[in-house]
């Protein structure tokens, strides 16, 4: 990839950005520059451009597309493509990648470790334990995990690799689907109210689009209820931020558990004094294992297209 | 597992057997019990508990146990000779003399299988906490430090880990159970192998386990043999990136080598729900980020008391109507 131009939207990982400049990319790093508007950075540089290598919450929108003439490829170290003008790339020719896959067991592995969190009141659990005072025979009771009805908003990978997980605590399993996906032990439910309803924690696990943006409203909080917990490991705008806070603080929603907002790094400080809320960064596929598996499919990706090669995982 | 469910023939008023309680029980035990057996409470009395039992306990038949205070033994025993049955709600019964129960024809019966499920549950709750840093960066937002400071630090994959359970009963089984789900390659020590798992890897000894593994999970009963079962030779075999998950009893861990290990990095982290000496925490622990810490609250959820007190009253049940236990202790 000799003298290549990737534009680089985030921070990336080190190995990512060593292995980009090892294989002779010129990179542009965009966040670099953060008070630098993003179309003049892209103009400035329209004419080296090639490759964009984005992620979950920066990627490529139509205005930046036109800006960069030259661009080819977006291959985005993400498997979320809502922050991509698919469209737009479709229209241009230009190639689009993400990373399946590979992040998958992680981000399920977090769903379930967010939902015993919350219930189980680890993160108070710990605040109390290094406090000093806990004193000798008092108990603190939380509401047991297991058996609880699991009900996921989306049944893709993610979805169920959570469903797989949550089966091995006894927890029966129920989903919302664009299509009946007719699984012989979930239970489908053909609309995200009626699967709140019938669930006692209801896990976000579909793709922002469109049609899913606020999924999870208020009627679908209020049919989860005062005992229900919420776990969000999509995106932000699948749940409406500002009717989650209220429900929470007013008690009308049990517990939940949010790895993404609708506006990060921002997360609504009322949220701070609640304790039946755990509240993590984005963090959904941050681990070493899997970032680097995701820096090698982007790399991977981005070979093969100027190699004039099959891409590993095009979508468009 | 042994299931139970409340009894629905309450005797009569002036009928219920008498159940002896030495301490005080909480209203909400008190009202479980109540309505099924006429509780006679030693801490009520004036008189000491000797001289109490001696005057008021001869034909007692039953006595709850709730919580361990103390060693329940012969010295008691002996002022309780129409006793038949010991009915536990915890799980362990270190703090019963079980030996002395056998030899006067005293059934034991414990929690049996109630307080499982939220321990395992705890384990893995507790594992993808330290592995994923779920609590240090829960603080890391609440702090304002995401807006602040960017990304929190990288994690640690969970799918995939070897995991080495130290003790595989119900507990154990339960932790591996889960653990498969998320792709995890199961080992463990016991005192003998389980002809029951056989995908899972047998090790005669902790150390072995702790050379293969890549995190261990103590679910074993304290007893002399398994006391600081986890050295400071086992943590060095489990390595520096391993993780220690103990939902046992604190004494399972040699805790001032513990403490050492983690501070020289000997091993990676460790999600501790108990200690040698409770309530009690190691102050060093507490100024660790590499560590998850829990106040003992691994199987205390409504669920647990639930399921321990309707078996107790089943227990108390079948032994006043003669028939079998359902969750007699073996010796």
């Amino acid at each position: 990839m000799d003298k290549i131009g990737v534009l680089v939207a985030f921070k990336p990982l080190p190995y990512l950005e060593q292995e980009l400049t090892r294989r002779g990319c010129r990179l542009f790093r965009l966040w670099e520059t953060p008070e630098s508007p993003v179309l003049e950075f892209c103009r400035q540089n329209a004419a080296d451009i090639q490759a964009i290598v984005g992620n979950s919450n920066y990627g490529a929108d139509a205005a930046m597309i036109d800006a960069l003439p030259k661009l080819e490829i977006v291959a985005s170290f993400s498997v979320g493509l809502d922050r991509v003008d698919l469209p737009k790339c479709k229209e241009r020719g230009i190639r689009v990648t993400n990373t399946p896959d590979v992040l998958t067991d992680d981000v399920a592995d977090l769903a379930i470790g967010l939902a015993i969190s919350v219930m189980r009141r680890i993160p108070s659990a710990d605040k109390y334990a290094r406090s000093g005072a806990w004193k000798k025979g008092e108990y603190t009771l939380t509401t047991r995990f297991s058996g609880k009805r699991v009900g996921i908003l989306g049944l893709g990978r993610i979805g169920l690799a959570i469903a797989k997980r949550a089966e091995a605590f006894d927890c029966p399993i129920s989903y919302y689907s664009r299509s009946d996906k007719s699984h012989p032990n979930y239970t489908y439910h053909s609309t995200p109210v009626d699967l709140a309803a019938n669930c006692d924690i209801l896990v976000v696990a579909c793709a922002l689009t469109e049609e899913t943006h606020h999924i999870v409203n208020r009627a679908v909080i209020d049919a989860l209820g005062p005992k229900g917990v919420l776990i969000n490991i999509g995106r932000g705008p699948h749940v409406d931020e500002p009717e989650l806070v209220a429900a929470l603080v007013e008690g009308r929603l049990g517990g939940a558990g949010l790895d993404v907002f609708e506006n990060e790094p921002h997360v609504p400080e009322e949220l701070f004094a609640l304790d039946n809320v755990v509240l993590v960064p984005h963090v959904g596929s941050a681990t070493i294992e899997t970032r680097t598996a995701m820096a090698d499919m982007v790399l991977g990706n981005l070979e093969a297209h100027f190699l004039k090669k099959p891409l590993l995982t095009p979508v468009v | 597992m042994a299931t139970a469910t409340c009894t629905t023939n309450t005797p009569k008023i002036g009928e219920k057997p008498k159940l002896l309680v030495l301490r005080r029980i909480s209203a909400y035990f008190e009202g479980v019990f109540s309505p099924h057996f006429d509780l006679i409470k030693a801490e009520e009395s004036s008189l000491p508990l000797p001289a109490f039992l001696s005057t008021h306990c001869r034909d007692i038949r039953a006595v709850l146990i709730a919580a361990p205070y103390g060693m329940f033994g012969s010295s008691l025993l002996d002022q309780l000779p129409s006793l038949g049955i010991v009915a536990c709600t915890t799980a362990g019964v270190n703090h019963i003399d079980v030996d002395a129960c056998r030899k006067r024809g005293i059934a034991v019966t414990n929690a049996g299988e109630m307080f499982t499920p939220d321990a395992a549950d705890f384990a893995v709750g507790l594992l993808v906490d330290v592995l994923r840093k779920v609590t240090m960066a829960d603080r890391y937002v609440r702090n304002g430090l995401w807006m602040l400071k960017g990304d929190y630090p990288l994690g640690s994959k969970v799918s995939g880990k070897r995991v080495g359970i130290v003790g595989l009963g119900s507990i154990g089984s339960h932790v591996a159970k889960r653990l498969v789900a998320f792709g995890c390659p199961i080992s463990y020590f016991s005192r003998a192998p389980k002809p029951n798992y056989p995908s899972y890897r047998y090790f005669p000894n902790v150390l072995e386990l702790a050379r293969e593994s890549d995190v261990l999970i103590l679910s074993c009963a304290l007893t002399d043999e398994t006391r600081n079962i986890i050295n400071r030779d086992v943590m060095v075999a489990l390595g520096k990136d391993g993780v220690i998950i103990n939902v046992g009893r604190g004494a399972l861990i040699d805790e001032p080598e513990l403490v050492r290990c983690l501070k020289e990095g000997v091993i990676g982290g460790a999600g501790l729900d108990v200690f040698v000496n409770e309530p009690e925490v190691p102050e060093e622990l507490t100024h660790m980020d590499n560590v998850v810490l829990s106040d003992h609250r691994a199987v205390t959820t409504p669920e647990a008391f639930k399921g321990v007190l309707e078996l107790a009253i089943a227990n108390l049940d079948a032994f006043f109507s003669g028939k079998p236990l359902l969750s007699p202790v073996s010796c």
